[in-house]
């Protein structure tokens, strides 16, 4: 009867809850072998991934238990215990959070696609990397680099700027009207590679014929080229390649040079007359050279950390003086100070207003061996009256048994090639600085005695705290707040001249104290590096 | 027949409205006695029901000291709660209230709590609104300040707690502001504390 199937139908359309579901773009999941689709949705505002999608893909175990609310993923040995009320996973025994909990959506479970890189990589055999803005998943050894370009016009010159990560070998060549970069990887994450701007001599940018390979389409004026490598922060290359214009004059036809245009490569004398040759890139800024010996007290390198940057603008003063600003004028003056005085390698952390991560920053000191690291920061507070300067070094209280232990250096046997073992120190790489916390409080108590001499100091100008661009630096490592910019006459003087000479002159005194003090005695335990 | 259809009809519209009862006109009712009868007991500070008295406890919470270098214990009425999670909620609830001058707060105004966990170990995570990032002062004084606030209100309150780890927007972030280390969770820190209460 009609009517019953009606209101079957009613009842029906009822009884069926309302799902949130909608279905957002797949995911690709790259492997050295394939590419194939992996379908997220989202769920609550959230993207997700079917659980069991992951469990075909990366061979999991997924098993419910129904009383305590959770599911328990394992991989080989490892497992991820998920949790269906809260947005949280225990990993190997370590808690982690997630933007969401697991949803269950009848018999299938969804999980937030951070699970696969705050949970799964963990645990998994392989590398796992999630890149959300370009929807992929890498799994294995996948080479598959960044790569975001940036065009430049200047003047007769279009400078077009590939900005790699991580590092990937590659060529540069002609190809008619075309450079082409060939990396060697897997594929390019290049989603969004094109020209900003064109000009006479460059029309576009994006990812050639090849699924590794960068294309220049050339403009109608093109005549030349030179490419060159500098490196850039965090282990990227920056790839600078130069469209030299025709000149007016004498119009030479065919003038491109021709072949591989690696910089270096180029021999001597092959250019014809009348062609505009391909000029070595000029020389990068060298750092001062390092002397072989050591100068006395062992000081060679210091890392000098401009704090914030870029988007990270730091402390705001009351009449807009920035901390990041500050923070760059007092690192440039203590870099020259320092170079000219104490004859030591001095590098910065950023020379620019540029957004640097935290460990990024004392990787830059562990990477050049650094002696000595000293981030600075200008600091606020709620009160406007607070003024003075704080010296700041780590404090592992914070941080529980895990400090503690790293503290305390450990070795490990390792069974060497030909039989027999051979002793090695461990420490953790994030808990560095846990090995150097008495060189750090010597550095730091110097540090402000200096200051005291020349700046106004805050009523507690020696303290300890869990600083997180501290605790990865393998070398004595402070922080200096050199003043409050929330006091309004103390940000006058911090955003000027005199001010941060004086600032500087008492960083210099500090470092200088310090190295009288290790005179003689080797500046650092030596323990875990040299 | 027309009997036997009218009847049809009626055992249709009954069933129809026995179906609405069972799957949605109850399951109505039931989340809003559930909702209204849950801000009676988060809400109460606010505004305690009258005639009703609600359970309070007393509970340390902590403010910047005047001369900007500390933060002050000073003693205050938070609704009682039976569970440790609910209790530190409470707790986080009336410490991120909002302050009237001379009282001033190291966390920034309008951040919100969104939810508090408590795990087996005594690891609290406490999950704040983005404005406790964003609207962040900045400084590493002032950070630690924000950041140890909401550790002691916790760790001091509650026996229960020994470390706390804030999460913002849910996530597990580096630092507010650039510089203390959120990574991990934080165990009760008194070096920032001065003894002298409001």
């Amino acid at each position: 009867m009609p009517t019953v199937s009606v209101a079957a139908l009613c009842l029906l359309t009822i009884v069926l809850p309302a799902q949130q579901l909608s279905s957002a773009p797949p995911y690709t999941v790259v492997t050295r072998d394939a590419r194939r689709p992996l379908a997220a949705r989202v769920l609550g505002g959230q993207e997700m991934f079917a659980l069991d999608d992951l469990a075909r893909l990366f061979s999991l175990t997924i098993r419910e238990d129904a009383a305590a609310g959770g599911i328990t993923v394992t991989s080989g040995s490892q497992s991820v215990v998920l949790s269906l009320q809260q947005p949280l996973a225990s990993v190997a025994g370590r808690m982690i959070s997630l933007p969401a909990a697991a949803v269950r959506e009848g018999r299938a479970v969804y999980v937030p696609v951070d699970f696969v890189s705050r949970a799964l990589a963990p645990i998994y055999t392989q590398r796992i990397d999630l890149r959300k803005p370009s929807r992929l998943l890498l799994v294995g050894d996948v080479r598959l680099p960044r790569i975001a370009a940036r065009v430049e016009p200047l003047g007769s010159l279009t400078r077009v700027t590939l900005d790699v990560a991580p590092s990937t070998p590659h060529t540069v060549s002609q190809d008619g009207q075309r450079l082409l970069v060939r990396f060697d990887a897997d594929a390019l994450d290049a989603a969004d590679l094109r020209a900003s701007t064109t000009t006479d001599t460059l029309l576009n940018v994006h990812v050639g014929d090849a699924p590794q390979v960068v294309a220049i389409d050339l403009g109608p004026k093109f005549a030349s080229f030179r490419a060159a490598d500098q490196p850039g922060p965090a282990g990227s290359t920056r790839i600078v390649i130069d469209l030299v214009a025709q000149t007016e004059a004498p119009a030479q036809p065919g003038a491109a040079q021709p072949g591989a245009a690696q910089p270096g490569a180029q021999p001597p004398g092959a250019a014809q007359p009348g062609v505009a040759l391909p000029q070595p890139t000029p020389p990068l800024p060298e750092p001062p050279p390092v002397l072989d010996l050591p100068p006395a007290g062992g000081l060679r390198t210091i890392v000098i950390d401009a704090g914030h940057g870029g988007d990270d603008a730091g402390a705001r003063g009351v009449q807009g003086v920035l901390e990041k600003d500050v923070t760059l004028g007092v690192a440039r003056r203590l870099k020259a100070a320092l170079e000219a005085r104490l004859g030591v390698r001095v590098l910065l952390t950023r020379d620019a207003d540029q957004t640097v991560l935290s460990d990024q920053r004392a990787a830059l000191a562990n990477n050049n061996k650094a002696d000595l690291f000293i981030s600075l920061h200008a600091n606020a507070s709620v009160r406007p009256n607070v003024s003075g300067a704080q010296v700041f070094y780590l404090n592992l209280a914070g941080y529980g048994d895990e400090a503690q232990r790293a503290s305390q250096v450990r070795a490990d046997s390792l069974p060497v090639l030909g039989g027999g073992s051979r002793e090695i120190e461990i420490t953790p790489w994030e808990m560095a600085q846990a090995s150097h916390i008495e060189q750090s409080a010597a550095f730091a108590r110097d540090v402000e005695a200096a200051l005291r001499a020349r700046v106004p100091m805050s009523p507690r100008a020696l303290q300890q705290a869990p600083l997180r661009v501290l605790v990865g630096a393998n070398m004595p490592a402070i922080l200096v707040e050199v003043g409050f910019l929330t006091n309004a006459q103390q940000e006058k003087r911090l955003a000027g001249e005199a001010e941060q000479n004086l600032i500087v002159q008492a960083l210099v005194d500090g470092i200088l104290r310090y190295r009288g003090a290790t005179q003689g005695t080797p500046l650092d335990d030596g323990r875990g590096r040299r | 027949m027309d009997r036997r259809r009218l009847v049809t009809a009626a055992l249709v519209v009954f069933g129809l409205f026995a179906a609405w009862v069972l799957f949605i006109g109850l399951p109505r009712w039931y989340s809003k006695r559930q909702a209204s009868a849950a801000p009676a007991t988060s809400a109460a500070a606010a505004a305690p029901a009258a005639g009703a008295p609600v359970r309070k406890i007393t509970a340390t919470l902590y403010y910047v000291a005047e001369d900007g270098m500390a933060l002050v214990p000073s003693q205050r009425e938070v609704p009682f709660a039976a569970s440790v999670p609910e209790q530190a909620r409470a707790i986080v609830e009336a410490q991120i209230a909002p302050t009237a001058p001379p009282i001033v707060s190291a966390i920034p105004p309008d951040v919100k709590l969104r939810d508090v966990y408590v795990t087996e170990r005594g690891d609290a995570f406490v999950d704040l609104s983005g404005e406790i990032a964003t609207k962040h002062p900045g400084g590493s004084l002032g950070e630690i300040f924000t950041v140890y606030t909401i550790v002691n209100a916790l760790t001091v309150n509650l026996p229960a707690i020994s470390r706390v780890q804030i999460l913002v927007d849910g996530k597990e972030v580096d630092t507010l502001a650039g510089h203390v280390d959120l990574r991990h969770p934080l165990a009760k820190s008194l070096e920032w504390i001065v003894h002298d209460s409001h």
